[in-house]
C-alpha cells in the first residue's frame, strides 16, 4: 500500500439487489490532496462515500483509508476522518451552537481547541449562533455542517455534494473555504454533480451510473477532447439544435446555456475548415440570417458528454 | 462520560422543544386517568328497572322499594302486562324487568323471575347478580326476623330455615371500583407508550434526517448512543408513574396498599422492557411513521386486549392465553395489583420480576446486536 496515497480503492464492486450502484472502482487519492467525483446523480457518488466511511461494506475489492481497512479497521477510520452527508444532516431544533457543541463532545474536543481551523468559517454563522439550526439559510446550513464535520480536526474530509441546493455566490465561497482546509494539510474528497466546479479540484474522477469513467487532473481530462468544439448561437436556438443535429457532418451536438455545442465527425485540421464552411452554407440555406460560429476550448462537462459509455 | 452527558443533554432539548412530545409526554398520563376514571366506566350505576307485580303484597312492595332506592337501580315504571315489559326492552328503556309471582308474601320461596338486556353479556351477569343479592338480602333480613318472633314466643310452630346463607365478603376492593383494576392497566399502557414508541420514534428519526450517519462515523460507541437514546425516556416515564399514582390516590381514591418503593421498582423494571422493545422497533422500522405504527400494533394492541387489563385472560381461549404471557403487561399489571392493590410484599411476585427480567435481558441482547453499526 502506498503510504503517499491517502485512500486507496481497489476493485470495489456494490449492488443494491439487482442495481449495479459501483462497478470495479479503482481509485488512488494523494495526501493532502482536493479531489473531486464528478457525475450525475446515479452515479454512485454516495455509495463510495459510506463505503469509505464505513458505512456500507463492498460487495468485492477493497478499500483502505489513511491506511486503514475500511472493514476492519471502521473504528479508528470513524476516529480520523470527517464526514458532511449529502442530506443536511444537523439537528434542525438545537441552535447553531448547541450544533457545534454536540459534534465537538462527540468527537472528544471542544470548540476552543481547534477554533482555529473552523475560525475562517463559523465567523460568518458566528452572528447566529443562537438561532436554530433549521431556520438557516442553505448557504448558512452548508457552513454549519462543514464547521460541525471540521471540529476534531479530521485527517481526511468527505463531503458529499456539499453544494448541491446553495446559491452560486455560495458555492464560490465554499470552494474558497475548501482551498484554505487543504493548505492545511487536509486531504479533501468531494463530490459535485456541477461540472463547472470540477476545476476548483486538483484532479477529477468523472463517474456515471457506477463506473468510474476517467481520472485526471481537470487539464488532463480537457486535453483528451480531439475534436474541434463549436460554439453556434442564433436567435431561434431550439431550431438551431434540431438543425444542428440534422447536419450531416455533425457528430454531436447538445445545448449548453446560451449556445450549442457542436463537434464534427472530421477530426484532421485540413477537413474541419472545409466542413465549417458547408455548415454555414447548410445554415444560411435554413434560414437563419444571425448565426455565430466560434472555437471554443472544451470545459469539463463537453469532455463527459464525450465519455459516452460504450454501449 | 462527557460524550454521553452531551448527548443526554441533547435529546432534552429535541423532547422539550417539541411541543407535540412534551403534550404527550405531560397530558396523556392525566386524559387516560380522566378517561377511565370517569367516562369510560365498566361500573353498573342507575340501571333502568320495570316491575311487574302480580301480588302487590307487603313483601314485593319492600323488595321494589330497596330496589329503587339502591344506586345501582332506578326504577322505570311498574307494568301491567308482560308484554309491555318486552316492548321497552325493545325501545330500550329498560335492561331489566323484575317479575313477581302472585301470593309472593304468603309462599316463603316463590320464585322471583329477572328478564336481562343480555346484548352486553357482562353488563347483564353483573344486572341480574346485583339484583338476586338484593332480594336474597331482603330475603334472609325477613328471615332473621321472623325468628326472633317465633323466638320470643316459646312453643310456637316456627319453621328454622335450613337454607345455607353464603356470607359475601369482598377482598381488597370491598366496593368493586373499576379504579382498583383499570391504574394498573393505564400504568401498563402509558409506560410502554412512552418508552417503546418514544425511543423508536427517536432513534428512527435520527436514520431519517441523516444525523444517524454523521453519528455512526464518529468515536461515540453504538452502545452509547443507544443508551442515551433511552435514558430520558426511562426518567420521564418515572415523573409519569408518580403522576399516575398520585392521581389515582387523591382522585381516584385508590390506595397504595404495599411499598412504594417496590412498586415503582416493578415499574422501572417493565419500563426497561418497552425500551428494549422501542430500541428493538427503531432497529426494524425506516421512517418515524413505520416506527409508530409498528408500537401501536405490536405494543399498544397486545397491551389492550391481552394484558387481562380488559378483557379477563382466564375467559380467552387457550391460544391467546398462551399468548398473553410474552405480553409484558399482563405480568406488569399483576405485579402492580398485588403490591398497590393487594399489599403484597416482593416474595409474592417473584414470578412477575423473573418473567420481566428475563425479557429485558433477551431483548437487551436481539436489540444490541440487531443494532447496526453500518447502514445496512
Amino acid at each position: 500500500m502506498n503510504k503517499s496515497n491517502t485512500i486507496n480503492l481497489s476493485g470495489i464492486h456494490k449492488n443494491y439487489g439487482k442495481v449495479n450502484a459501483l462497478q470495479d472502482i479503482s481509485l488512488d487519492i494523494k495526501s493532502g490532496e482536493l479531489f473531486g467525483l464528478i457525475g450525475p446523480d446515479g452515479a454512485g457518488k454516495t455509495t463510495l462515500f459510506r463505503i469509505l466511511t464505513t458505512l456500507l461494506l463492498p460487495d468485492s475489492g477493497k478499500a483502505s483509508v489513511c491506511g486503514l481497512d475500511v472493514v476492519r479497521d471502521y473504528r479508528e477510520i470513524r476516529r480520523r476522518v470527517g464526514y458532511m452527508p449529502g442530506r443536511f444532516s444537523l439537528y434542525q431544533d438545537l441552535t447553531v451552537e448547541e450544533n457545534l457543541t454536540f459534534f465537538a463532545t462527540v468527537f472528544n474536543t471542544t470548540i476552543e481547541e481547534n477554533y482555529d481551523l473552523i475560525r475562517d468559517i463559523y465567523i460568518q454563522i458566528e452572528p447566529f449562533k443562537t438561532r436554530k439550526a433549521g431556520k438557516l439559510s442553505g448557504g448558512m446550513k452548508q457552513k454549519l455542517a462543514l464547521s460541525c464535520a471540521l471540529i476534531h480536526r479530521p485527517e481526511v474530509l468527505f463531503l458529499d455534494e456539499p453544494t448541491t441546493g446553495v446559491d452560486p455566490v455560495s458555492r464560490v465561497e465554499f470552494w474558497d473555504m475548501l482551498d484554505r482546509l487543504k493548505q492545511q494539510g487536509i486531504t479533501i474528497l468531494v463530490s459535485t454533480p456541477y461540472m463547472d466546479e470540477a476545476s476548483r479540484c486538483d484532479r477529477i474522477a468523472l463517474m456515471r451510473t457506477g463506473k468510474c469513467l476517467s481520472v485526471d487532473t481537470p487539464a488532463g481530462i480537457r486535453s483528451t477532447f480531439s475534436r474541434l468544439l463549436l460554439a453556434v448561437r442564433s436567435a431561434s436556438m431550439y431550431r438551431l439544435l434540431e438543425d444542428l443535429r440534422a447536419f450531416p457532418g455533425t457528430y454531436s451536438c447538445y445545448a449548453f446555456g446560451d449556445a450549442h455545442h457542436l463537434t464534427l465527425k472530421e477530426e484532421s485540421d485540413a477537413g474541419v475548415s472545409s466542413v465549417v464552411s458547408g455548415l454555414e452554407t447548410y445554415l444560411q440555406a435554413k434560414g437563419y440570417t444571425d448565426v455565430s460560429i466560434e472555437s471554443i476550448k472544451p470545459t469539463i462537462e463537453d469532455c463527459f458528454m464525450a465519455l459516452q459509455p460504450e454501449a | 462520560m462527557k460524550q454521553f452527558i452531551s448527548f443526554l443533554r441533547k435529546e432534552f432539548y429535541h423532547i422539550f422543544r417539541d411541543k407535540r412530545t412534551m403534550l404527550i409526554l405531560l397530558a396523556m398520563p392525566v386524559i387516560l386517568i380522566v378517561l377511565f376514571g370517569y367516562a369510560i366506566t365498566t361500573e353498573i350505576k342507575s340501571v333502568q328497572v320495570a316491575v311487574l307485580d302480580q301480588s302487590r303484597d307487603e313483601a314485593t312492595t319492600r323488595i321494589i322499594d330497596r330496589i329503587g332506592a339502591s344506586e345501582y337501580f332506578e326504577l322505570y315504571k311498574v307494568l301491567d302486562s308482560y308484554e309491555e315489559g318486552e316492548a321497552l326492552f325493545r325501545q330500550g328503556k329498560i335492561r331489566l324487568l323484575l317479575v313477581f309471582p302472585p301470593r309472593y308474601a304468603s309462599s316463603s320461596d316463590a320464585p322471583v323471575q329477572l328478564l336481562a338486556d343480555a346484548t352486553d353479556p357482562n353488563e347483564a351477569t353483573q344486572i341480574t347478580s346485583y339484583a338476586t343479592a338484593i332480594i336474597s338480602q331482603w330475603k334472609m333480613e325477613r328471615q332473621s326476623e321472623m325468628n326472633a318472633v317465633t323466638a320470643q314466643s316459646p312453643g310456637g310452630n316456627g319453621q328454622l330455615s335450613a337454607g345455607i346463607t353464603p356470607v359475601v365478603h369482598l377482598l381488597y376492593n370491598p366496593l368493586m371500583k373499576g379504579a382498583y383494576n383499570f391504574v394498573p392497566g393505564v400504568m401498563g399502557l402509558i409506560l410502554m407508550l412512552i418508552c417503546a414508541l418514544m425511543t423508536s420514534v427517536g432513534i428512527v428519526k435520527e436514520k431519517e434526517i441523516g444525523t444517524m450517519e454523521v453519528l455512526l462515523v464518529s468515536p461515540m460507541k453504538p452502545i452509547y448512543i443507544i443508551l442515551a437514546k433511552a435514558a430520558p425516556y426511562l426518567l420521564l416515564s418515572l415523573v409519569n408513574i408518580i403522576t399516575i399514582l398520585a392521581l389515582s390516590y387523591f382522585l381516584l381514591d385508590v390506595p397504595i396498599a404495599g411499598s412504594l418503593t417496590l412498586l415503582i421498582a416493578i415499574s422501572i423494571l417493565y419500563a426497561l422492557v418497552a425500551l428494549c422493545l422501542g430500541l428493538l422497533i427503531s432497529t426494524i422500522a425506516n421512517t418515524q411513521q413505520a416506527a409508530m405504527l409498528v408500537s401501536a400494533v405490536v405494543l399498544m394492541l397486545p397491551v389492550m386486549l391481552l394484558s387481562g387489563m380488559v378483557f379477563p385472560i382466564e375467559n380467552m381461549p387457550v391460544i391467546l392465553q398462551w399468548l398473553s404471557n410474552i405480553v409484558p403487561a399482563k405480568w406488569y399489571i399483576i405485579a402492580v395489583k398485588d403490591v398497590m392493590i393487594k399489599g403484597l410484599s416482593a416474595g409474592a411476585i417473584w414470578k412477575e420480576v423473573s418473567v420481566l427480567a428475563f425479557m429485558v435481558v433477551v431483548l437487551i441482547v436481539v436489540s444490541v446486536k440487531r443494532f447496526k453499526i453500518r447502514l445496512e
